[in-house]
């Protein structure tokens, strides 16, 4: 059940993000609200990679908890019909091996071209990135999620990053709860507006030069 | 037969000494070596290289160790679920290298198969490139990233036969097996040790030539928490 504004954009996007997926696709959710993501899809020709070792993840319930069956957020997560485990090793060749279709990630800024920031903030420690390098450089597709602006106010999707890059490669779509572009030739294309967004809104949000393919 | 059992946890510890470079398997706490964690707090040793992919939680795991000031250095992908890392990292007490997840997965694998390096197209442009070497191949830049080993590997298995061949549960494998490869003494903890034969040849994911040590789980990891077995 929904409870709060942020919890509502939260789903908003993910159910969003969820109708992007083609059947047969193979699916790496990032941790936040691409975790979500998985709540929306009902087709059972799309399996989800989870880059701790396992492809074919599902929801599980209460009792059902396996504290060693996890997702990479360590979040208890159950097996599909046709699962398999490896190591992390050949859990990564998968992902760095291009075998992986779309990786759903959440970022901290997008700039201008569609380069990414997602695993460091300037003045702390940078001492975590995981797997998001990794995901960067090997999926066939990569879709953002993220609010479009930060908590105090600033736009998210910003000319160039401030915040250290994770990859030089370009993402494909982002989508916040104002809007959905998509990344063509090195540009940002605003192709839609979410549920209630208008285009004044996103513009006055937006710091990123963008192009209105509406 | 070979038998690798050990009948104690301090016994199977004893090769480990000051300045060792130690690889310890797990994803956080899933798939950890908890009971060897716990043993190796108990040991006097110093200036230890920890490679794991986390360092535990605040207290918790490997965190023991950092907090008793064990550890000189860790190579890992992820130390922010301990706060206590970069607290020690930002007072000069601790030393990082920061990998992504992958590299540090296949830097452990070219480590245990006589791998001299690779080049991997993860990172590049990004801070985590500098100082390393790059190189051009069929028209995508790549970086160098050197192979890690380990003098002691502690890993956590679900089942082992008493050659020391092992199966793994679920995501608990993660690291594990790939550690159980690249490191010269290896002790593994594990639920549950059966006779020579009393595992299927098509299921065993670590071959016994890599194991030296095997020791019973007594510390598990339960929906509840760690607990004593």
């Amino acid at each position: 059940m929904i409870t709060n504004a942020k919890n509502g954009i939260q789903h908003m996007i993910a159910r969003r993000v969820a109708s992007a997926i083609p059947s047969l696709s193979i699916v790496n959710l990032g941790i936040g609200i691409p975790t979500l993501v998985a709540q929306y899809i009902d087709d059972p020709k799309i399996y989800f990679h989870t880059e701790n070792g396992l492809l074919g993840v599902t929801d599980v319930g209460e009792e059902d908890i396996d504290p060693n069956l996890v997702n990479a957020g360590k979040i208890p997560v159950g097996q599909a019909i046709g699962a398999s485990f490896f190591n992390s090793a050949d859990s990564f060749a998968m992902i760095r091996g291009g075998h992986v279709d779309v990786a759903i990630l959440g970022a901290l800024q997008v700039d201008a071209t569609g380069v990414i920031a997602n695993w460091a903030v300037p003045g702390k420690n940078i001492i975590g990135v995981g797997g998001a390098m990794d995901l960067l450089v090997g999926a066939k597709k990569v879709i953002v999620t993220m609010t479009h602006t930060a908590k105090d106010g600033s736009s998210k999707l910003v000319e160039k990053c401030t915040y250290p890059i994770t990859s030089t490669r370009q993402v494909d779509m982002i989508v916040t709860e104002l809007a959905v572009f998509e990344v063509i030739e090195g540009k940002l294309h605003l192709v839609e507006l979410m549920p209630g967004a208008t285009l004044e809104e996103v513009r006055k949000n937006t710091e990123a030069h963008f192009i209105e393919s509406l | 037969m070979v038998d690798k059992i050990k009948s104690s946890m301090s016994e199977a510890l004893e090769p480990i000494k000051d300045g060792d470079t130690i690889l310890v398997g797990g994803f956080g706490l899933i798939g950890a070596p908890l009971t060897l964690i716990e043993e190796l707090t108990k040991k006097d040793v110093k200036n230890l290289t920890i490679v794991s992919n986390n360092l535990g939680e605040s207290g918790k795991g490997l965190g023991i160790l950092l907090n008793q000031n064990k550890i000189k250095k860790a190579i890992g992908s992820y130390f922010t679920s301990n706060r206590d890392v970069g607290e020690k990292y930002q007072n000069g007490e601790l030393e990082l290298q920061l990998l992504p997840q992958g590299t540090l997965a296949e830097a452990i694998r070219a480590g245990g198969a006589g791998i001299g390096g690779f080049y991997t197209k993860t990172a590049v442009g990004t801070d985590l490139a500098i100082g390393k070497e790059q190189r051009e191949i069929d028209g995508e830049v790549y970086v160098l990233e050197k192979p890690i080993k380990g003098n002691v590997a502690l890993i956590r298995a679900h089942k082992a036969d008493r050659l020391g061949n092992l199966v793994y549960y679920k995501t608990a494998r993660n690291f594990n097996a790939l550690m159980a490869t690249a490191a010269d003494y290896v002790v593994v903890e594990v639920d549950e040790i059966v006779d020579g034969g009393g595992l299927d040849p098509e299921e065993i994911a670590t071959s016994h030539l890599f194991v030296d040590a095997i020791v019973k789980a007594e510390m598990i990891l339960t929906k509840e928490g760690v607990v004593a077995r």
